[in-house]
């Protein structure tokens, strides 16, 4: 297939979904005839249904639909000069998703097993990083939920929240200076004699990992709150009254009832630290390839933009099917995670 | 102290404060095993913290707290021989009616045959059986009521505590869950303490019942003794329906009182001994009271205001003399007939013995 295609289907295909949307709706108020509610229109007036519809309209088609379907139609186009744009060799091809696995546009021989660790590293460290930060949230979101009186809560919140108030950027060469050889750790570790020779925590990736669970650890600190907060006390003191010890009580009914706060807070958690840029730029070890710094060298390095959106949409589309996949694993409902 | 056997549970002067706040302010009796005792109160008297310090939530600043005469001092409630059923029943939504009954079994590692043995057991004594693999909230109101009974009864509690747990349901509900209650009490045979507000509650089902006022234990005895003979003026009024009546003791001869109240010097029986001079209650209860008294009577002169028909029984207000103080009386049918229409004068009157004059303390005070 001829690329040209490609751009009027992008802009074809949000229409024709919305179009779709709207004779389906037409449908089902014919079938309801008088029993269908007050119309949209009619409820809202004229003036502010059509802001309603074209704010959310604009926001959703211009800001989230067009530019990822650019981006997926620009991973399946090779890198062409300018005066090959439009000519023969302009066609869709999945050259830059074979570039990922084989290091080549053209060979099988070999894989590319530099990227492809990468990316597998991503992920588990990911995975990793988002149960650490469930370990480390889970105990304080109960204790302010559930233990503590609502003035410390409002304390707790915001000691939490000030220190987001520093930029990522800022954060990650902090930790650099704090956990670098001449930093402050071992400057003091040095100086008191527990050790004598500095501990390289970049390149163990201490740093690495300490500054992604500390970049993202509030989206699991609010949802878990949110989920436990919302559990009536009584059933934690049921559970105790009926004989059950505290790790049983967390396990069978506050854990139960925080279902869907820690797969929300976990998807999120898990995502934007597979997506993280900043804090594995600035962190990461030096034997440590992140898959994000990898997809920015495309774009910037390479200057490969087809190759850059193929490696962002590999990505992107491992960490859905992953979390739909712990999802399923848990029995928890997409719809549940918005509660 | 100390405890005889028979008690399944003791409070040894318990005294629970929250900060400058006395709760619970020395309160000792004993409960016998098989009993059903009522803690009746208004709300904030301190019934539900006497509950939950049974129970083990809270540990009482002084005194103890013993079942089967045994001390429970730093007994956590996992520990402890008692089942609580809670205001809002607190049964766990996630599970289904069987795994909220065989909590309390799975928590002490029985196997899922002894388990399951058990939860039949119980689903047939709260008359729900083959419901056990419903969800929770597909349950009406009274049969969640009865999960959460047989969720606490599965442990084999000792004593089991209920706090309020009527208090959700509607009228009619509420009624039949009386006689339910009572009826598991019966045939399962353990203790029960029931925490309530509502009189009439208390009065039904207990074998006894504690009237609580402000922390304080104010009378402890069966539904007649409590209604019939109470022994100060809060328990007077909060049980039943009682017209109050504030003042001095003029004059005390051989167990009756003249008391001096603002409708003028009313006669009644002097069950505390009080002498002259102390400030007291006299309490007359609505059904008492009858129009055209004989001259033993005392006699109580003024005007009918109001008058609502209730089938078998009438009640009448009346205001009393010039004071209109109102007076409100229940009557049967022939009674009733003969009480004049609304605004004419009347005299009614009751026999001085069925009167009572109790200290005042702080009664009407606040």
């Amino acid at each position: 297939m001829h690329s040209s295609v490609g751009h009027s289907l992008i802009l074809a295909l949000p229409l024709v979904v919305i179009a779709a949307f709207f004779i389906l709706s037409m449908l089902e108020r014919r079938k309801l005839g008088s029993l269908a509610p007050v119309s949209f229109w009619r409820r809202n007036g004229i003036a502010i249904s059509s802001y309603l519809v074209i704010a959310v309209g604009l926001w959703t088609v211009i800001m989230i639909v067009l530019p990822q379907l650019y981006m997926v139609d620009l991973s399946l186009r090779p890198k062409l000069t300018p005066a090959q744009t439009g000519g023969p060799r302009d066609v869709y091809t999945l050259e830059n998703y074979h570039y990922f696995l084989y290091g080549s546009t053209t060979s099988s021989a070999n894989w590319n097993t530099t990227h492809i660790k990468a990316f597998f590293l991503t992920i588990g460290a990911s995975v990793l990083v988002t149960i650490l930060n469930f370990v480390l949230c889970y105990p304080l979101a109960f204790y302010m939920a559930q233990v503590t009186t609502r003035a410390r809560v409002r304390i707790f919140m915001l000691l939490l929240i000030t220190p987001y108030w520093v930029n990522e950027v800022l954060r990650a060469f902090a930790f650099r200076v704090l956990l670098g050889s001449q930093g402050v750790i071992n400057t003091l570790l040095l100086k008191t004699g527990v050790i004598d020779q500095p501990i390289d925590f970049l390149g163990l990736d201490v740093g690495l990992y300490a500054g992604l669970a500390y970049a993202y650890l509030l989206m699991m600190m609010f949802s878990l709150y949110n989920a436990i907060e919302s559990l009536d006390r009584n059933q934690i003191e049921a559970a105790r009254d009926l004989g059950a010890p505290w790790w049983y009580i967390h396990w069978s009914v506050v854990m139960p009832h925080a279902k869907p706060g820690i797969a929300s807070g976990a998807t999120l958690v898990f995502m934007l630290n597979a997506g993280a840029l900043a804090a594995p730029l600035v962190l990461g070890g030096p034997r440590t390839l992140w898959f994000t710094p990898i997809v920015y060298d495309r774009f910037y390095q390479a200057f490969n933009w087809q190759q850059g959106a193929a490696y962002a949409f590999i990505l992107l589309l491992a960490c859905i099917v992953f979390v739909l996949l712990v999802l399923r694993l848990f029995r928890v409902g997409l719809g549940e995670i918005a509660r | 102290m100390t405890a005889p056997l028979t008690a399944a549970i003791t409070l040894d002067h318990v005294s629970i404060r929250f900060g400058d706040f006395l709760a619970v302010d020395d309160a000792s009796l004993q409960i016998a095993p098989g009993e059903f005792f009522s803690f009746l109160g208004p709300s904030g008297c301190g019934k539900t913290t006497l509950l939950r310090t049974i129970s083990g939530f809270i540990e009482p600043t002084q005194g103890r707290v013993l079942l089967d005469g045994r001390d429970m001092q730093g007994i956590g409630p996992n520990k402890r021989p008692t089942a609580l059923i809670f205001q809002n029943l607190a049964l766990f939504p996630m599970m289904s009616v069987a795994d909220n009954i065989a909590y309390g079994l799975r928590v002490r590692g029985l196997s899922r045959r002894a388990r399951n043995a058990r939860v039949d057991e119980l689903l047939d004594l709260i008359a729900l059986p083959d419901q056990g693999g419903k969800r929770v909230d597909e349950l009406s109101g009274g049969q969640k009521q009865r999960v959460a009974i047989a969720r606490a009864l599965a442990v084999e509690p000792k004593v089991l505590l209920l706090d309020e747990p009527l208090s959700a349901l509607d009228l009619k509900l509420r009624q039949h869950m009386r006689n339910e209650l009572r009826a598991i009490q019966r045939r399962v045979g353990i203790t029960f303490i029931y925490i309530t507000h509502d009189q009439g509650e208390a009065l039904t089902m207990s074998d006894r019942i504690a009237v609580m006022n402000r922390g304080v234990i104010e009378q402890v005895g069966d539904g007649r003794s409590i209604y019939e003979a109470p022994c100060t003026a809060f328990v007077a009024s909060f049980v039943g329906e009682n017209n109050a009546f504030i003042g001095k003791v003029m004059a005390s001869d051989d167990g009756i009182a003249v008391v001096e109240t603002p409708i003028g010097l009313l006669k009644g029986r002097n069950a505390r001994g009080l002498i002259k001079g102390s400030e007291a209650v006299l309490f007359i209860r609505p059904d008492v009271l009858q129009p055209n008294p004989p001259s033993e009577h005392q006699w109580i002169g003024g005007r009918v205001s109001e008058m609502a028909y209730e089938g078998s029984l009438t009640h009448v207000a009346f205001n009393a003399g010039d004071t209109g103080q109102k007076i409100t009386m229940t009557l049967g049918r022939t009674d009733a007939a003969a009480v004049p229409a609304i605004g004419a004068e009347a005299v009614i009157g009751y026999p001085v013995e069925d009167a009572l004059v109790l200290p005042r303390e702080s009664f009407g005070r606040d």
